[in-house]
Order: C-alpha cells, then sequence, then structure tokens
C-alpha cells in the first residue's frame, strides 16, 4: 500500500492507494501540533511507502515512520493529482491555505510552467478566512453569501490588511455585506486570472485545493475563463489533488 | 594577533562593539552551517575559510598596517570602479560588501522603503557603525549606476565626508564612451590627488597585469566548472568571487591558480564533488555580496549544484580583460575604459549583448536550467528578467525567475519552487 500525505497550513490529507486504486482518504486540520496531527492522521494504517507533500514534507521525512519516505514538490505533486483527476487538464490552480499556484502541465501530465505568489498571503485561503472574519461568517460560508451579491463594489487593495480597511469603510458607508463579499472574492479572481495568464493559459483549467470548493470562486473563475473561450473543472474532492498526486508518484 | 588587540582595532575604527560582536557570531554560525558542513571539499578552499574567518581581524589589521605605511584605501561597491588605476597609485581597492540586513531601520530613515536590500545595507553597516572596511576608507567610490544608488549616494554622502561619485553613461554609443573615458581620467586624477603618487606608465603597467591575473585565475576556475561531474560547490566559487573583492590581489590570484590545479587533477580523476547526475543550475542577475550565500545553500541543499554566476560577484567581473599591449599612459588609459565599457550591466540600455552572454555561459558550462536571481525592488535586473526567460525559452534552456532580499521569511517558499524547478529539469 502507498500512502500519498500532504501537509499544508491549514489542513492535511492522507490518500491510500494500492494497484493505481484509491482505497481511501482522511484529512484533519493541521493545527500547531502537526506532528501529533499527524499520528493520527495515519492510526491504523501500515503503508510500505509514504510520499509527502506540501509545506510540511520535510516533518513527514522526518517524523521517523516505519515506512520508506519520499518528497515532492506540491507544484509535480498537484499536477500528477489533477492529470489523474481530469487528464484533459493543461493547467492546474491550486488555491490553499497559504499560497495560491498556477501550474502548466503537458498531456502527460508533466510540469511545464508555474507560478507561485510570493510570501504575502494575498490571493489565498488565508485572505478569504481573514476576510470572512471581518464579517463574522465562517469561511465555509462565505462563497455562498457572497453569490447573494449584485452590486459588487470594486475592491482594489490585495493586501488583506488593506482589504479589510476598505470592507470595513465600505460598510461604513453603506454598501450591502454581500455586495462587498462578492467584491472581496472578485478581487482574488481578478489576481488569479492574471497568474495563470502568466503561465499561458491554456483551456481545461482544473481547479484544486480547499478555495475550489467555495462556490463563488468558482464561478467567477468559470465566467472569466468562458469568456476568453476556456472552460473550468473541478473534480468532486479538490483538497486531496496533492496527497493523490504524492501518492501516484510513489 | 590575539583577540584582545582586535578589540583594540575595531574600537580605535569606532565601530559598536557589542553590535559587532553579535554580527561576528551570527555569520560564524552561518558560516559553519552553510560551508563547513560541505562533503567532499577541495582542501584549497582552507584559504576561503582562513580569508573569511578573519574578514574583520587579519585583513583589517593588514589594512591598517598599510595605512600606517601611507598607503590609501579605497572603498567600491561596483565592479565599474578601475582597480587598475586604484593599484597603480600604490593604493588598496575594497569592496564595501552589503550583504546582511544591518542597521536596515535606520537606513530606512535615508531612502525609501522599497529600496533594494544591497543599498539598505550599504547605509546600514554605516550607520550601524559595523563595517570595518568602510572605516578604514580613505575615499568610498560611488557611481551612477541604478537609481536607487544614485541617489542613495546622496544621502550616504552626509554621513561619510571622502565620498567620490563616478558617472557611468546609460548607453553605449560614442558620446557615452567619451564620457566615460573623462570619468577614468577624472578617477585617476582624484587618485593621484589623495595619494600623491603619479600614476606612471610603468606602475600603470603593473596595476593592468595584477588585475588581468587575478581575473585570468577566476576564468580558469570558472572554465574548469564545465566539468562533470562539477569538480567544486557552487558556493564555494560564490566565496571565491566574494573575496576576489577584498582580499590582496597578488594572493588570491596565488592562492585560486592553486585551487585550480587541485580542481585538474579532480578532473582528471573523473571525481566530482557531487555525483554525475545531480542537476546543474546556473545563476544569472544581481549581485550577491557577502554573506548573502542565501540562494546558493537553498539550491545546493535542494539536491542540485551551481555551475556559474552570471553576476558582478561572479563572471561580469572577471570575463573581459584590458589590452595590454598599450605603452604609454594615454594608451593604457584607453585600453581600460574600453575594457569597462563592455560590461553589460542591467543599468545600460540596450543591453541586448546580456542575453547573448547568458545564454552562451548556460551552453558553455553545461546548465540544465538557469535561476535569475534578483533582489527586491531591483528595476534593471527584474525588468532584464523577462527578456532573459524569452531568450532561454526559446533555446529551450529552463529558467525559473525569483526575487527576494536577504531575509530567511521566505525560505520555506523559495525552497518549493527551486526544488519543483529541479524536478522539471
Ligand atoms: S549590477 Fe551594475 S551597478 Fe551593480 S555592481 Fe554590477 S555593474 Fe555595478
Ligand atoms: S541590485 Fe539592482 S537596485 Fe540594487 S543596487 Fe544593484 S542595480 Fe541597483
Amino acid at each position: 500500500m502507498i500512502a500519498g500525505i500532504d501537509i499544508g497550513s491549514r489542513s492535511m490529507e492522507l490518500v491510500l492507494m494500492r494497484d493505481n486504486t484509491v482505497v481511501e482518504q482522511r484529512t484533519l486540520p493541521t493545527t500547531f501540533d502537526p506532528l501529533r496531527q499527524l499520528e493520527r492522521l495515519l492510526e491504523g494504517v501500515k503503508p510500505e511507502t509514504c510520499v509527502a507533500t506540501g509545506y510540511g514534507r520535510e516533518l513527514v521525512r522526518e517524523a521517523g515512520l516505519p515506512c520508506e519516505v519520499h518528497t515532492v514538490t506540491e507544484i509535480k505533486a498537484h499536477a500528477a493529482g489533477m492529470h489523474y483527476l481530469q487528464p484533459e487538464a493543461r493547467t492546474v490552480l491550486d488555491i490553499g491555505g497559504q499560497d495560491t499556484k498556477a501550474i502548466s502541465i503537458t498531456e502527460t501530465g508533466k510540469v511545464r510552467k508555474f507560478e507561485m505568489n510570493d510570501r504575502c498571503a494575498a490571493g489565498t485561503g488565508k485572505f478569504l478566512e481573514y476576510t470572512a472574519g471581518v464579517f463574522q461568517i465562517p469561511v465555509e460560508d462565505f462563497g455562498a453569501y457572497a453569490l447573494r451579491g449584485d452590486n459588487p463594489p470594486v475592491i482594489n487593495s490585495m493586501c488583506t490588511v488593506f482589504a479589510e480597511t476598505e470592507a470595513t469603510s465600505l460598510m461604513a458607508r453603506g454598501a450591502r455585506p454581500e455586495d462587498i463579499a462578492l467584491g472581496l472574492h472578485m478581487a482574488i479572481a481578478r489576481r488569479t486570472m492574471n497568474m495563470l495568464r502568466r503561465v499561458g493559459l491554456t483551456s481545461p483549467v482544473a481547479f484544486a485545493g480547499g478555495v475550489a470548493r467555495n462556490p463563488c470562486m468558482a464561478e467567477l473563475l468559470r465566467r472569466d475563463l468562458t469568456r476568453e473561450q476556456g472552460e473550468l473543472l473541478v473534480p468532486d474532492a479538490p483538497e486531496m489533488t496533492g496527497a493523490l498526486g504524492a501518492a501516484l508518484l510513489a | 594577533m590575539s583577540e584582545s588587540a582586535y578589540r583594540e582595532m575595531w574600537e580605535n575604527l569606532d565601530l559598536d562593539l557589542e553590535a559587532h560582536d553579535g554580527l561576528l557570531e551570527v555569520l560564524g554560525k552561518f558560516y559553519g552551517d552553510i560551508f563547513m558542513s560541505q562533503q567532499g571539499r577541495l582542501s584549497g578552499a582552507e584559504y576561503l575559510d582562513f580569508v573569511l574567518s578573519e574578514v574583520h581581524g587579519l585583513r583589517i589589521k593588514e589594512i591598517q598596517d598599510a595605512k600606517a605605511e601611507g598607503k590609501k584605501i579605497i572603498g567600491t561597491f561596483c565592479v565599474f570602479v578601475p582597480e587598475e588605476l586604484t593599484l597603480a597609485a600604490n593604493a588598496v581597492q575594497v569592496g564595501l560588501c552589503s550583504g546582511a540586513d544591518a542597521g536596515k531601520e535606520q537606513a530606512e530613515q535615508l531612502v525609501p522603503r522599497n529600496t533594494c536590500a544591497l543599498i539598505k545595507s550599504f547605509i546600514g553597516f554605516k550607520l550601524a557603525k559595523l563595517c570595518p572596511f568602510t572605516e578604514s576608507c580613505d575615499m568610498i567610490v560611488g557611481e551612477t549606476t541604478c537609481d536607487g544608488k544614485k541617489k542613495a549616494y546622496e544621502a550616504f554622502g552626509e554621513h561619510v565626508d571622502n565620498l567620490y561619485v563616478m558617472e557611468v553613461p546609460q548607453r553605449k554609443d560614442e558620446a557615452d564612451r567619451k564620457l566615460w573615458k573623462s570619468e577614468v581620467l577624472r578617477y585617476k586624477d582624484a587618485l593621484e590627488k589623495l595619494t600623491g603618487v603619479e600614476i606612471t606608465a610603468e606602475r600603470l603597467k603593473e596595476g593592468i597585469r595584477i588585475v588581468n591575473e587575478k581575473r585570468r585565475a577566476l576564468q580558469r576556475l570558472n572554465a574548469l566548472r564545465a566539468a562533470v561531474p562539477t569538480p567544486i560547490s557552487g558556493r564555494d566559487v560564490l566565496l571565491v568571487n566574494q573575496i576576489s573583492f577584498y582580499d590582496d590581489p597578488v594572493r588570491f590570484t596565488a592562492k585560486i591558480n592553486e585551487l585550480c590545479d587541485e580542481i585538474e587533477g579532480r578532473i582528471a580523476r573523473k571525481e566530482g564533488v557531487v555525483s554525475e547526475k545531480t542537476p546543474r543550475v546556473m545563476l544569472a542577475g544581481c549581485p550577491m555580496a557577502v554573506p548573502n550565500w542565501k540562494l546558493p545553500w537553498l539550491v545546493e541543499s535542494s539536491g542540485a549544484v551551481i555551475v556559474g554566476e552570471e553576476s558582478c560577484i561572479g563572471t561580469r567581473n572577471s570575463r573581459d580583460l584590458v589590452d595590454e599591449s598599450g605603452q604609454t599612459v594615454e594608451e593604457m588609459l584607453d585600453a581600460i575604459a574600453d575594457r569597462y565599457m563592455n560590461i553589460d550591466c542591467a543599468c545600460f540600455t540596450p543591453n541586448d549583448e546580456r542575453l547573448d552572454n547568458v545564454e552562451s555561459m548556460a551552453k558553455e558550462l553545461n546548465a540544465d536550467g538557469v535561476i535569475q536571481y534578483a533582489l527586491m525592488f531591483c528595476q534593471p535586473y527584474t525588468h532584464e528578467a523577462i527578456k532573459v526567460e524569452k531568450r532561454l525559452s526559446g533555446k529551450d534552456i529552463p529558467s525559473l525567475a525569483i526575487e527576494t532580499d536577504y531575509s530567511m521569511e521566505d525560505a520555506e517558499q523559495l525552497k518549493t519552487r527551486v526544488e519543483a524547478f529541479l524536478e522539471m529539469l
């Protein structure tokens, strides 16, 4: 049995595979004690090989697991995982807890070119989490909430802190909170489209990572892509893509 | 020399002793982690370890002794300052390194926050009284290259009384060459005035010879790195290049030639510092001044090896020699001016020869890919990163562009980027 493990800043995922078929998937929050969480994630399973990816990949290597451990970057893992889930995809977009990545891939799922946000959290899951907090809405519901808006203000700041200030001052001026929420999502979509363009934006684009579950983000990106004759694909469990890819790369 | 004698020397140079101790401690730890941990290092690297361990000690002592004998010390920030002339005036030239965050808050009161780390660093080192080289200088030479530096020298000049600024042209037309030639002459006059030494044909010839020999040694070292497997780590060669800016040029040349002899032996035995299959990466872009070892360390600890540095602390400083056929001072000054006008710094417009140089260097060194390195807020090199990328991708040479600074905050993200790039090679 092969285990693919993706340790992100917010959550960790496990995909167990046997004979190239997924037998089990698990996910847990990373918390401040990732090592402990990793133990829990692997409870009761005994893989022969582990492939770790994500920002905590080295942690898995150092955890002293009773099996062979390899590491791959999340870029390569997402490319491989998405190629398996959506073989027609030519670009992979992954929006996770603290980074956004745009990856252009070949017909065989190899990385051609990639872009990542730099150290700042602008446009990532963290940004959504932070701004959802301003509205006192759980981040899981933020997308549906934003979709209720119909007159979004243009939000220019992509800096998490400034965007909050901008949102608060829009509220003070009487804008509808749903509209502001939509405006914030649109700001991320614009930024994401720019990153996709930097890797060439070959359609179809497949959306991975936890943020792909946000219906407003998916809708906005789909609209933007359709305008450019492109297509957006979202797999059923987008947050598992990295772990799946890692397992496939064993 | 004893530690206490060094302390007295530093005190005389009016360094902030406490902060300086802190700096040396961090530097020592860094050096241990990044350099001493390497496997299969050449024995000639002992010279590098020694020079670096004595960078603020013995070398400063030598410089103080030279001063006591009446020699003048010239500090520089850029490879445009002709060392040939400096040596001909019986003076010592040192690069003022600027590769660490120091005195950043103080520096940000003099220059805008969106200024590159290198500029902030040289200002910070001065304001925080941390650099014994800066404090030993009789003349500090700035130059009009990028806007950031140009304006920074105005602010810097208020804190030192010996700043001299050379005008480096922006283009390479006839008028620019004339301007540059006149600047070379002006620098010669300034040196003669400072040192009281007349730059004669004989002295200048010797200056040219010494600096050419230094560059030849560096060229020899760089050429040897084309071997597969590569005989020396990129970290060590970066250190060689960094040291070339402050060690005595004659001693440096001898030591690097010895190192090259050792490397030739290694190559003959088909030995490398890493295995044959290790991905070979070339760096291109902004200078990495001491002790900025961040990217080479990240790259080489991710399972690749660096085989070239297309940078001022790299081949941009050593690629061209001064023609040695000149007999009169006038002829030699022309040869010097011509040599420096070949520098393909991104401050020039247009600067297409740099694209050719990056491409041919990557090919000559058998590089599997190029990592472009730019300091954050560096306009010239981030602009050129776009062009270089285009050129390289047109030639099927994979490349990755990175923008960063001296802090370690982004180390994890950079590592992911570098590793993902290596996975593609
Ligand atoms: S990059 Fe340009 S300005 Fe900077 S040291 Fe090199 S030549 Fe001088
Ligand atoms: S790194 Fe760029 S911005 Fe900084 S001094 Fe050099 S040319 Fe200027």
